[in-house]
């Protein structure tokens, strides 16, 4: 490797890692505004013009507010609870191909930090450890509403990931590959895989829900029982943390679930564009489609966290036992039996 | 090579640190950071699935529950197991005769040839998977009933007896 394509390697991690924290910043704007637009409300309006500069009030805010740690509280593991849980959310962009190589001056340019070829598994995984700094932080507060979230946040995560990893199967049956990059490749033009997976895409998409704690899956934090969950000790930048990595998370999976089912940079008539706009126009016109299918499932993440309760206890874990894994285990039976004897 | 070293010398300090620890959750974090020096070794030998199903299974969920299981356990002082005097005399002794006749066998071991794969992809996922489905067909097959038949006993054993009253909440 030369030193000209560590640079750009380097480049592009930094610009998706500012992209990611911007998109982060903006969503907690986004869903404010959202939330006031289904109560019929206003929303801020106050810093900047419609209340643009929110996000950065808001950390101006978390900065200089004064930091507590209980006395009881594990001071370490009280740290290392929230940089865990932030360092998980950052590290999942890792493998998301975000366009297709750019061709700029006969050089070209993977759109993408690195195509593993177990790249699904590699999200999983991330995925998986996100539950630690819940954890972590849980119990370290020494704190009985926090320990509840923390098991909440445990026992949640746990039953959600088998019926997320028996969705994936199914999926890799129709795609025969691993790897992102060319799961998303595979998808040329109109060809998504959500043509082919719609239940597989509906339970993907209900864990991912469970996974990221959000409404109506957001036992963790539950603040009518648990008065605040895992963070009710997090005061300050560590509380900014938690609540900072939930939207990460929301747009890394927003990310997965467009590449995965909904086609990713790809769109009809790719081809006549890129044939009349260059190489190195052309991909870069994927990847705005591309983020404009990110912005509707956060758009949607939103819409559900305003429209649906949250689910009782039970409930929710008779959702993810009773339900989603029998219907994830028929899916994966009906996709074998398709592909056995139709293709 | 240096980093194998590195990264085993790291594996046999966290593990000592596991039995070291006086708080269970600490150990445990312990055994996460153990686990996690075993994915690295995993993707040095170039064994890409095994490293990141160990990262997801082992990682993610084993040590998950473990985690899940010991925050419920009152961690108090007062709870802690006190043995008696001569038991402890008694855990050195054997101890020390268990590592002496560790030691020895060690030595009378020869230097091992180093196993050589036929093929240096065999860790990525396509070749794993038809070395499991051709040649090791059966044992995996055995394998999950193996696994499935422990299920079926967890949840024999935690499931209440039928004859007992239902408890009102």
């Amino acid at each position: 490797m030369e030193l000209a394509d560590i640079a750009i390697k380097f480049g592009l991690i930094i610009i998706i890692f500012l992209i990611s924290l911007v998109v982060a910043m903006y969503s907690t704007y986004a869903e404010r505004k959202i939330a006031a637009f289904f109560q019929d409300r206003v929303g801020p309006n106050r810093a900047g013009p419609f209340g643009i500069l929110q996000p950065l009030a808001d950390g101006a805010k978390m900065f200089m507010k004064e930091e507590i740690i209980p006395t009881n509280a594990t001071p370490f593991l009280f740290i290392v609870g929230p940089s865990l849980a932030i360092l998980t959310a950052c590290i999942g962009s890792a493998v998301i191909p975000w366009g297709q190589n750019l061709v700029v001056g006969g050089r070209t340019i993977p759109l993408q930090v690195t195509d593993i070829n177990v790249g699904i598994l590699y999200i999983f995984g991330v995925v998986s450890l996100g539950v630690y700094g819940v954890m972590i932080g849980g119990w370290a507060s020494n704190n009985k509403y926090s320990l509840l979230g923390a098991i909440r946040a445990a026992s949640q995560n746990i039953s959600y990931e088998i019926s997320m990893g028996l969705s994936i199967i199914a999926l890799l049956m129709v795609t025969g590959t691993l790897s992102l990059g060319e799961i998303a490749q595979q998808q040329h033009g109109w060809h998504w895989n959500v043509l082919y997976q719609p239940v597989g895409f509906l339970l993907f998409m209900i864990c991912a829900f469970a996974e990221t704690n959000r409404t109506p899956f957001d036992l963790p934090e539950c603040e009518t029982e648990l008065v605040g969950g895992y963070h009710t000790e997090y005061s300050s930048m560590k509380l900014g943390f938690y609540l900072f990595a939930e939207y990460i998370n929301m747009f890394i999976s927003s990310a997965v679930m467009a590449t995965l089912y909904w086609g990713g940079y790809n769109y009809p008539g790719m081809d006549w564009v890129t044939a009349h706009t260059g190489p190195a126009i052309g991909p870069l016109i994927g990847t705005a489609v591309f983020f404009a299918k990110i912005f509707l499932f956060i758009f949607f993440f939103m819409w559900v966290r305003w429209t649906i309760p949250r689910f009782r206890y039970d409930q929710l874990m008779d959702l993810g036992w009773k339900i989603l894994i029998p219907l994830a285990i028929a899916n994966i039976v009906v996709t074998g039996i398709v592909i056995t004897f139709f293709s | 090579m240096s980093t194998f070293y590195f990264i085993a010398f790291l594996s046999i300090f966290f593990s000592i640190l596991v039995i070291s620890a006086k708080n269970p959750v600490h150990s445990i974090l312990y055994l996460i950071l153990t686990f996690f020096t075993f994915t690295i070794q995993y993707i040095l030998m170039n064994a890409q699935f095994l490293a990141i199903v160990n990262f997801i299974v082992y990682m993610g969920a084993i040590l998950v529950l473990f985690l899940y299981t010991l925050m419920l356990i009152n961690l108090n002082k007062e709870s802690e197991p006190v043995k008696p005097f001569m038991v402890k005399i008694a855990a050195v002794f054997g101890g020390g005769i268990l590592a002496v006749a560790l030691i020895s066998s060690l030595k009378s071991l020869g230097v091992s040839d180093p196993v050589v794969l036929k093929n240096p992809e065999l860790g990525l996922v396509k070749n794993l998977g038809k070395v499991l489905f051709n040649e090791f067909l059966l044992p995996f097959e055995v394998s999950s009933v193996l696994l499935l038949s422990a299920m079926v006993g967890a949840v024999l054993l935690a499931t209440k007896d039928p004859k007992e009253p239902k408890a009102t909440i």
